[in-house]
């Protein structure tokens, strides 16, 4: 078979050369034909190909890196060339892609990435060496004899039980492995290899979220409650000083859902924490999906990959409910950029490159797919430093009762879209065990590169196929691979599989490989046999792979084979319900941390220092590389304002081109709060979510909610306290503003451990998505300032408590402020939304912005920068019982906006606002810039110009 | 009668839908073919006045934007559109398909297989997403005539910068007419300044045309500005529909006439 090495030279960028490696029956012709039409762009490129089974290669001038992905990692570029090959009908086997730079020197940054790739250093003398390097690379894998081990695991102590743990990767603890046991001792032998494999995934943490269900044991702190709305945090009372939780997620989350869902306005609840995604019904035709997802430890090792296949995969959750995908969103949490890593031991990436490749990584995806990202957050804490968060939601659409969930005996199991190798393996059981010096080299194949033009055709497919109704039940393959997808979709029927028939990326993957590979873009239908041939003609029109693999087939039993030998031979009522439920201790100290030192400094320096702090500052660096216009549904963008670039507080969608209702979304997260307390940071996040979607005009009484987790190791008891406490807090929110719980995701263990053992957690995360019926985008508002003469009013009132605001990182703990954290007022909060998005529906508001990091300074000048126009701001009328301009200034109290009025509405706002606390604190002005007075003394005039260079400060 | 528009996908083709929109709001009928349906025969492009290639990310495009679509309409689809442009219908790629029609050779020459044009990266080396202002000038672009008025509408690329061997050629290009649209500045000059033009093409290049007019390809996406509130400032200004909508007008009239 001949080899060939085929250079690309673009002249404008000399230093990066690319080759590709192409085998096959090929004659120079192919090879030149090739080169010229699918290899070079004849204005900007050069190319000259050698005949490397010849002996013909280049000659080396330099020092050179040549970088080349791994075998087994998705190389795209050259899954490209195969099919453009095949296209112009030129037989080629192999096709690798590898990029030459000179040789790195230590000022030069790194170009790649270990895990994923080689980096191969060749000197002008190692032609020889050079050849063997490239033929290596394509040459086909050394098979290896399939092999279906046997584990004794019947014999074991406990100690060997919790050894076979540890050394399988499968985290499982030892009452979960003495289960196992059992039940292999019932049956009278010993597991398979892809057995064990099958229950450590189906019982992972990821899958079966066994904290969440498991039985928590909570003693904390008393909490003291105002009098005149203790009666509105009942699972905060519940919880008292001591209280045994039967599942936080039945308790807090399903229990809140229930009570709230009935009285949802516009929106009727279709699916909640039971589907891929959840759903609502948006009208009498259309449904819409939401599900938010994170890839935190993926990212933590391929910050591109990782990200990469995050979005990729929650876009498949989507499709996982027949529906459309038509906007995604991104919130990252990362260490601060330049962070020192001398205390991790030299594994962790530098909290710049993870920033750059995750944002590079869910930008490749989502524009590729042609899926909008509108909306999203950033926020900077070294507690991020090791373990990044990447959170990735999508929105989908599809028509009512158009997704079928009833799998039949008798269905043909269909696997469709991506070719399953070694990728990905032990994906799921790796996201449940914490981060450590050695992850990388433990776990490194459950680091991938996602595919967005597979996934894209698979999307083309899904939506015919439903369409045409050919499956009775459709899911996402995700962690746990073929495994859990037809563990799960046959869970009451039975399945079974013959792994043979599997489409392999290359051979030499052991049976268990086959059945738990996590490799990307692959979906599993059940298909009524008579539907059988349609789908599979309609596959192949469109270039994707389809193939039947199985059946589910009544027996209750879930059996795979290989060659006929068996691989898996389970009852799937103990691979689902067997597992013995946890039992947590979660223990909750109330904070006693001392205020920080009070370090004077001037106003402006402050509004300049908060305005470009990392948590704060313009996300236009990211939101630019977004396609956030296709689809063209974007109606409030993520930037606004007179030059577009003043921060919007949330999206909103129009869903048919016809009708004038959307939907708005928004997010909420204040991780600096969970320190302090995070049964109100949870509160405080739900406010901020509806704060946002209200801002915009979508109605906060017709609002479903998502909640992701992300938390340390939950085996630890204050860690545990502090989930117990969130979850808590995410259902007295969700009753007391009747937002349902539709969907969340729990994310554990995200903690670090060195070499010298020290844990490092992150600081406890919720984010909390919300999804707002609007019901008139054209009553739409944006938060810039719209015309000079118009009065600004403050709504809600402003509290003393500013433990964790912004400004105390710049100053400290300010004069007149308590170190308390501030809390939600639930008697209050509910109506506030409800009178404003009134108020916005009638037309009466010119801007609307929400306070929140950096409280009302940060708001007026982000209102004004986005408007260009300038304000006058008096102090003295804002409702609080504080005296302290500080806490005026940056008081980080909820519920509160700012809003703009023109003084022909000023009448007909005040009125319908008059039973929600609200004042009249300033004036739009023609000036380009912000004064603020208190007592009718300045405390601080800024330019317009000196907010936006602020407010510009690069954060990547 | 109504004009029948085909909007061609392929694997990666994400704005179809989006440009079927623009063609049933401009008065035409569009219908979305894959184009394996055209390679095999099924559909026929000779049925249409008017093929429009969307945008998107055509088979990933990992070897050059539009490059492995391009390989399509040239080696798999030759003789048909061959026939289709000899005819005189129309052609419009928007983004992906601007690139497509470019590296096929449709543009600037309607020379299939014969290139002298190329879309590269963007100056700034990165893919974005921002509003732009347009001007049409003067062109023999059936899709801009009568636009005097700068139009606003989106970009959404990385790959956007319009290149040809020599100065000398894009200025022959611009003398004879075929620049169809060029990024303008604040005062409305032409600009290869960014953000304004946000690939750093010369002139301002953002659309051309070939000699007939007939076939034209633009980075922007007219499709996603077809109402007053997909703008991104209608909140502060108002007006009666999007700017981009003229642009499907425009191309749905013209056919009507042939």
């Amino acid at each position: 078979m001949a080899v060939f090495l085929v250079i690309v030279t673009t002249p404008t960028h000399p230093d990066e050369k690319t080759l590709y490696l192409i085998s096959g029956s090929l004659t120079p012709s192919d090879i030149q034909r090739l080169v010229d039409t699918l290899l070079t762009d004849p204005i900007t490129q050069q190319s000259t190909w050698y005949d490397l089974g010849r002996g013909v290669l280049d000659t080396l001038t330099q020092p050179v890196d040549e970088v080349a992905y791994r075998p087994g990692v998705t190389d795209n570029e050259a899954e490209s060339i195969a099919v453009g090959a095949r296209h112009l009908s030129v037989p080629v086997a192999a096709v690798r892609t590898l990029r030459r730079y000179p040789q790195r020197t230590t000022t030069t940054p790194v170009r790649h990435n270990d895990l994923i790739e080689l980096c191969q250093t060749f000197t002008p003398g190692d032609a020889s060496a050079r050849i063997v390097f490239y033929q290596n690379l394509v040459a086909a894998p050394t098979p290896r004899t399939s092999h279906i081990a046997a584990v004794p695991i019947r014999v074991l102590d406990d100690a060997g039980l919790l050894l076979a743990s540890t050394q399988g990767l499968l985290a499982l603890d030892l009452d979960e492995m003495r289960t196992i046991q059992a039940y292999f001792r019932t049956v009278e032998r010993d597991p398979t290899d892809g057995e064990l494999e099958t229950i450590a995934q189906t019982w992972s943490e990821h899958c079966s979220h066994k904290t969440f269900k498991g039985r928590v044991v909570y003693t904390g702190d008393a909490t003291p409650l105002p009098a005149h709305s203790a009666h509105l945090h009942p699972a905060l009372q519940e919880l008292g000083t001591s209280a045994t939780i039967d599942s936080l997620i039945k308790t807090h989350l399903m229990r809140a859902t229930n009570a709230t869902a009935p009285n949802l306005k516009n929106l009727t609840l279709i699916s909640a924490f039971v589907d891929n995604a959840g759903i609502l019904a948006f009208d009498a035709d259309t449904e819409v999906s939401f599900k938010v997802e994170t890839h935190n430890h993926p990212s933590a090792l391929e910050p591109f990959g990782g990200a990469n296949t995050g979005m990729g995969g929650v876009l498949r959750d989507v499709l996982g409910v027949s529906a459309k995908p038509i906007a995604a969103t991104d919130v990252f949490c990362f260490g601060p950029a330049h962070a020192d890593l001398s205390a991790y031991g030299g594994t962790v990436l530098p909290t710049l490159q993870v920033a750059h490749g995750v944002v590079a990584g869910v930008q490749d995806y989502g524009n590729k797919i042609g899926v909008p990202i509108v909306n999203g957050a950033v926020f900077y804490d070294p507690g991020y430093i090791a373990n990044p968060l990447v959170f990735c939601g999508t929105v989908g659409l599809a028509p009512r009762n158009s997704h079928p969930r009833n799998v039949s005996a008798g269905d043909t199991i269909v696997v469709l879209g991506g070719r399953t190798g070694r990728d990905g393996i032990h994906g799921a059981t790796f996201s449940s065990i914490e981060l450590t010096h050695t992850t990388a080299q433990e776990a490194g194949s459950a680091v991938q590169i996602g595919d967005p033009i597979t996934e894209k055709k698979l999307i083309d497919i899904v939506i015919q196929a439903r369409d045409a109704r050919l499956y009775s039940a459709i899911t996402d393959c995700g962690a746990g691979g073929l495994s859990s997808a037809i563990g799960e979709m046959g869970e009451q029927i039975g399945a079974n599989v013959e792994l043979t028939t599997v489409p392999l990326k290359y051979a030499g993957l052991q049976p268990w490989e086959i059945w738990l590979s996590e490799a990307q873009e692959r979906i599993v239908m059940a298909v009524p046999p008579q539907h059988l041939s349609r789908l599979l003609a309609m596959c192949a029109a469109e270039e994707v792979e389809a193939t039947a693999v199985g059946t589910f087939d009544g027996s209750g039993r879930l059996t795979v084979t290989y060659e006929g030998r068996s691989v898996v031979d389970l009852d799937m009522h103990f691979l689902h319900d067997g597992r013995p439920q946890r039992t947590l201790t979660a223990t909750w100290q109330a904070d006693t941390s001392a205020a920080p030192q009070w370090q004077p400094r001037d106003h402006a320096a402050v509004i300049a220092a908060l305005l470009s702090h990392p948590n704060i500052a313009s996300r236009e660096p990211i939101i630019r590389g977004y396609d956030h216009e296709i689809q063209g549904r974007s109606i409030i963008k993520p930037l606004v304002g007179a030059y577009s670039d003043g921060p919007g507080d949330a999206a909103v969608l129009q869903i048919h081109p016809h009708t004038m209702t959307g939907i708005a979304l928004g997010c909420g997260m204040a991780p600096q709060l969970s320190q302090f307390d995070p049964y109100w940071m949870a509160l405080l996040s739900v406010d901020e979510a509806l704060r946002n979607v209200v801002a915009v005009g979508a109605d906060p009484t017709a609002c479903a909610i998502l909640d992701n987790f992300c938390w340390g190791d939950p085996k630890q008891a204050d860690r545990m306290g502090g989930l117990t406490r969130a979850t808590a807090g995410c259902h007295d929110a969700a009753l007391a503003y009747g937002t349902p719980f539709i969907s969340g995701k729990d994310s554990l263990n995200n903690e670090y451990r060195n070499a010298q053992g020290v844990r490092t957690a992150i600081p406890g995360t919720l984010l909390i998505s919300a999804l707002a019926y609007h019901p008139d985008i054209r009553h739409s508002q944006t938060s810039d300032l719209k015309a000079a003469g118009n009065a600004l009013y403050i709504v809600g009132t402003t509290d003393s408590a500013m433990a964790g605001a912004h400004v105390s990182r710049i100053v400290g703990a300010v004069p007149g402020s308590d170190w308390r954290i501030p809390q939600v007022d639930l008697a209050q909060a509910p109506s506030t939304l409800e009178h404003l998005h009134h108020a916005i529906q009638k037309g009466l508001v010119a801007a609307c912005h929400d306070l929140s990091e950096g409280g009302l300074a940060v708001a007026v000048a982000e209102m004004a920068l986005a408007g260009r126009l300038g304000a006058d701001i008096e102090l003295d009328a804002l409702p609080t019982r504080s005296d302290s301009v500080w806490v005026r200034m940056y008081s980080e109290s909820p519920t509160r906006f700012l809003v703009e009025v023109s003084p022909a509405h000023e009448a007909a706002f005040t009125a319908a606002m008059a039973h929600v606390t609200h004042a009249r604190i300033g004036t739009v002005r023609t000036e380009p810039r912000v004064i603020f007075t208190h007592q009718q003394s300045t405390i601080a005039i800024v330019s317009i110009d000196s907010l936006v260079d602020a407010f510009h400060t690069d954060i990547l | 009668m109504i004009p029948r528009v085909i909007i061609v996908r392929a694997a990666g083709i994400n704005r179809d839908g989006d440009a079927a929109r623009a063609v049933t709001m401009a008065g035409g009928s569009p219908d979305i073919v894959h184009i394996g349906r055209i390679i095999d025969g099924s559909v026929s492009l000779q049925d249409y006045a008017m093929l429009i290639v969307p945008g998107g990310f055509s088979y990933g495009d990992h070897l050059g934007a539009g490059a492995m679509l391009a390989v399509d309409m040239v080696h798999r689809l030759g003789d048909e559109v061959r026939r289709f442009v000899e005819d005189g219908r129309a052609v419009l790629g928007i983004c992906n398909g601007f690139q497509v029609l470019v590296k096929s050779g449709l543009l600037p020459g309607a020379t299939l297989a014969q290139r002298s044009a190329s879309l590269t990266h963007n100056a700034s080396g990165r893919f974005e997403c921002r509003w732009v202002r347009l001007a049409a000038g003067a062109t023999r672009s059936v899709f801009t005539q009568g636009i005097d008025q700068p139009i606003e509408v989106p970009v959404a690329h990385g790959e956007g910068r319009f290149v040809m061997q020599s100065d000398a050629q894009l200025e022959a290009l611009a003398a004879n007419g075929q620049v169809a649209f060029r990024y303008i500045d604040s005062d409305g000059q032409p600009t290869e300044a960014h953000p304004a033009n946000p690939n750093g093409s010369r002139h301002g290049i953002a659309a051309i045309c070939d000699e007939s007019g007939r076939i034209m390809g633009m980075m922007p996406h007219p499709e996603n500005a077809l109402t007053p509130w997909q703008h991104p400032r209608w909140t502060r200004e108002s007006r009666q529909q999007g700017d981009g909508l003229v642009v499907f007008q425009n191309g749905i009239s013209w056919i009507k006439h042939i």
